[in-house]
């Protein structure tokens, strides 16, 4: 080395070998090299590791941290969809890189009774246990603008209802009274989280220039109960009454001689008479009134 | 020629002595194993592709015969030869095979692979414990032609800057991807990992997985020698851990030949690993045992005394 060195260093303690040199080095490289790839490579994979929410996982796909445990992103599942829904994302998409996933709203899943997709995994990241495709929940269907939704303006646009494939299960159209107009119905897609699979079909064929109805990972599209919620109607339904006792029932006007707490308005039933004088005194509006009130 | 020229373009002496093809033997036998086997992967989507542009151009009209080929090579499914990509593919829709690196990625990051994996990665291990771990980096590996291309444009190009990280670099890297999996719970080296990314991105679209194979190309043009394949990567790391046992090894069975032209040395991924076997240095079989070799044979295309040769680990035919 240089002459300062060998100047300081005590004439008996031995100099520093070569090849310890260089083991001494390796080790540090190797080392760092360790930290480097954890911190760096973990950091932005920990960072980066949630779904976009446009992007589905194939049908039988684990809960989306197990699979990204579990995919060795080999592309088998894009192989054997017939419909060639699948993708592989690639670095820049929003999905972890290498990964199957599909956008229902460029092409949805066909829910094939087979589910060819699964077979060929070869981690089990796509559950072999999933033989019935109507139990698959590749996601969940929101009607996520209820201010564009062609049914919420009082249309009868359906086409979200018609193309489900399980239709009047997944998708059912929820009779409400059309306060705007005040004569007629609305009929509102209403998901049902019970049968949807998150196919996207409704999502595709929604009409509008963007989506009204969009499936998104389940995560995104579900609330949850505090554990502790009890259901009134249901406990009642268990234990053959109500657990809290009967309640005291006032008298409601208008409403007498039926269920306490029902306010319904049935089919045939008429606004109560006394509404219907004061409505006979009322100068008749121009155009047709249902004399409905709300 | 001067020795500047020499070292600028190593294999020339071996050239003007042998021929060209003589030269190049080892190296095209290896694009064409690294092609080929890219090749079996391509053409079933290939076929799928060119079926589809066929039947939507309606050049069925034109081209009968073709048409009914087509038509019937897809009633039978198509041209399927491997389906998948390096991590995990399906020959012939009979045997599975998975990468044993991204295997244990996935026990790493708790996740327990079902039967078709475990058999499928116990397979590539014996396959690679038997010919070499790193015959994969030499035969297989597609990153291979990126940081060859760096290489011999760095040799042309006569650049010197060489800042290599130290070897063992690419093992400290190999624990580090297994600890960044346990850690996080997902396969987090396989977001960036170039040689999947490479290899996947030729099959199934390349998008911006381009960028990653251009940063190793400068790095190794501009930065370090042979500095991601023989430094950093964890990939080769791994493979070199199967490559105690390898049947196939190249020996410098002619070493007393060696006219010390150093051109072996020039073109060696690994150049560390020729000095025991070709210098005796510290062993006196000809044999190069060190795991990191990868077995691509370029030092016995580029040696004008035909020093090397491709032989089996228990040769210890010298002729001396």
């Amino acid at each position: 080395m240089n002459a300062i060195d060998s100047a300081d260093r005590a004439p008996e303690k031995p100099v520093v070998s070569s090849a310890r040199r260089k083991f001494l080095a390796g080790m540090a490289g190797a080392v760092g090299g360790g930290c480097f790839m954890t911190l760096g490579v973990g950091l932005s994979a920990w960072q980066n590791r949630a779904l976009a929410a446009q992007a589905l996982r194939p049908p039988g796909a684990l809960p989306e941290d197990e699979f990204l445990a579990a995919c060795t992103r080999c592309g088998l599942c894009v192989r054997d969809c017939p419909y060639d829904i699948l993708k592989l994302a690639v670095p820049g998409d929003p999905v972890p890189t290498g990964t199957p996933y599909f956008t229902a709203r460029n092409i949805p899943c066909e829910m094939c009774e087979d589910i060819p997709c699964i077979k060929p995994c070869p981690t089990g990241a796509l559950d072999p246990g999933l033989t019935d495709i109507a139990q698959s929940r590749m996601g969940l269907a929101v009607l996520i603008d209820h201010e564009t939704c062609l049914n919420f303006l009082g249309l009868r646009c359906d086409v979200c209802y018609r193309v489900c494939p399980v239709i009047d299960k997944a998708i059912t159209l929820e009779r409400q009274h059309n306060a705007r107009s005040d004569r007629h119905a609305m009929l509102l897609p209403t998901v049902h989280s019970a049968h949807c699979t998150g196919c996207g079909k409704c999502e595709a064929a929604c009409v509008l220039d963007e989506a009204a109805i969009r499936v998104l990972p389940l995560p995104l599209a579900q609330g949850k109960l505090g554990a502790h919620y009890r259901k009134g109607w249901e406990e009642r339904e268990k234990h053959g009454g109500s657990l809290i006792g009967e309640q005291v029932e006032l008298p409601v006007r208008g409403l007498e001689g039926k269920p306490y707490g029902d306010s319904r308005v049935g089919d045939g039933e008429q606004p109560t008479p006394e509404n219907a004088a004061e409505a006979a005194d009322e100068p008749t509006p121009p155009g047709i009134d249902s004399r409905w009130r709300p | 020629m001067s020795r500047a020229a020499d070292r600028l373009r190593p294999g020339q002496d071996a050239i003007a002595q042998k021929g060209w093809l003589a030269a190049h033997k080892w190296l095209l036998l290896r694009r064409i194993s690294q092609l080929g086997i890219l090749a079996l992967f391509l053409i079933g989507p290939g076929f799928q592709h060119f079926a589809s542009w066929f039947a939507a151009g309606n050049h069925g009209a034109d081209w009968p015969m073709l048409a009914a080929l087509i038509e019937k090579i897809q009633d039978g499914g198509g041209l399927w030869l491997v389906k998948g990509n390096l991590a995990s593919s399906l020959t012939l829709d009979t045997l599975p095979l998975t990468d044993p690196y991204i295997f244990l990625q996935i026990l790493a990051a708790g996740f327990v692979p079902a039967a078709t994996a475990v058999v499928g990665a116990a397979i590539v291990v014996v396959f690679y414990l038997l010919v070499g771990g790193r015959v994969f980096c030499a035969w297989v590996c597609p990153v291979n032609l990126v940081t060859d291309a760096a290489a011999w444009m760095r040799r042309r190009l006569g650049i010197k800057a060489n800042h290599v990280p130290p070897a063992a670099t690419r093992y400290g890297f190999l624990v580090g991807t297994f600890i960044a999996a346990a850690v996080t719970g997902t396969l987090a080296w396989e977001w960036f990992n170039p040689v999947a990314i490479a290899h996947r991105g030729l099959i199934f679209g390349m998008g911006a997985g381009g960028c990653f194979l251009l940063i190793v190309f400068i790095y190794d043009l501009l930065f370090a020698q042979r500095g991601w394949c023989g430094h950093l990567c964890p990939t080769g790391a791994f493979y070199s851990l199967l490559g105690r046992t390898a049947l196939l090894r190249v020996s410098a069975s002619r070493r007393e030949a060696c006219n010390d032209c150093m051109d072996c040395f020039a073109v060696c991924p690994e150049p560390q690993v020729i000095r025991p076997a070709l210098k005796k240095a510290g062993q006196e079989s000809p044999i190069i045992r060190a795991p990191l070799c990868t077995t691509c044979g370029r030092c016995i295309d580029v040696c004008s005394q035909k020093v090397f040769r491709l032989t089996h680990r228990f040769d210890r035919r010298s002729s001396s």
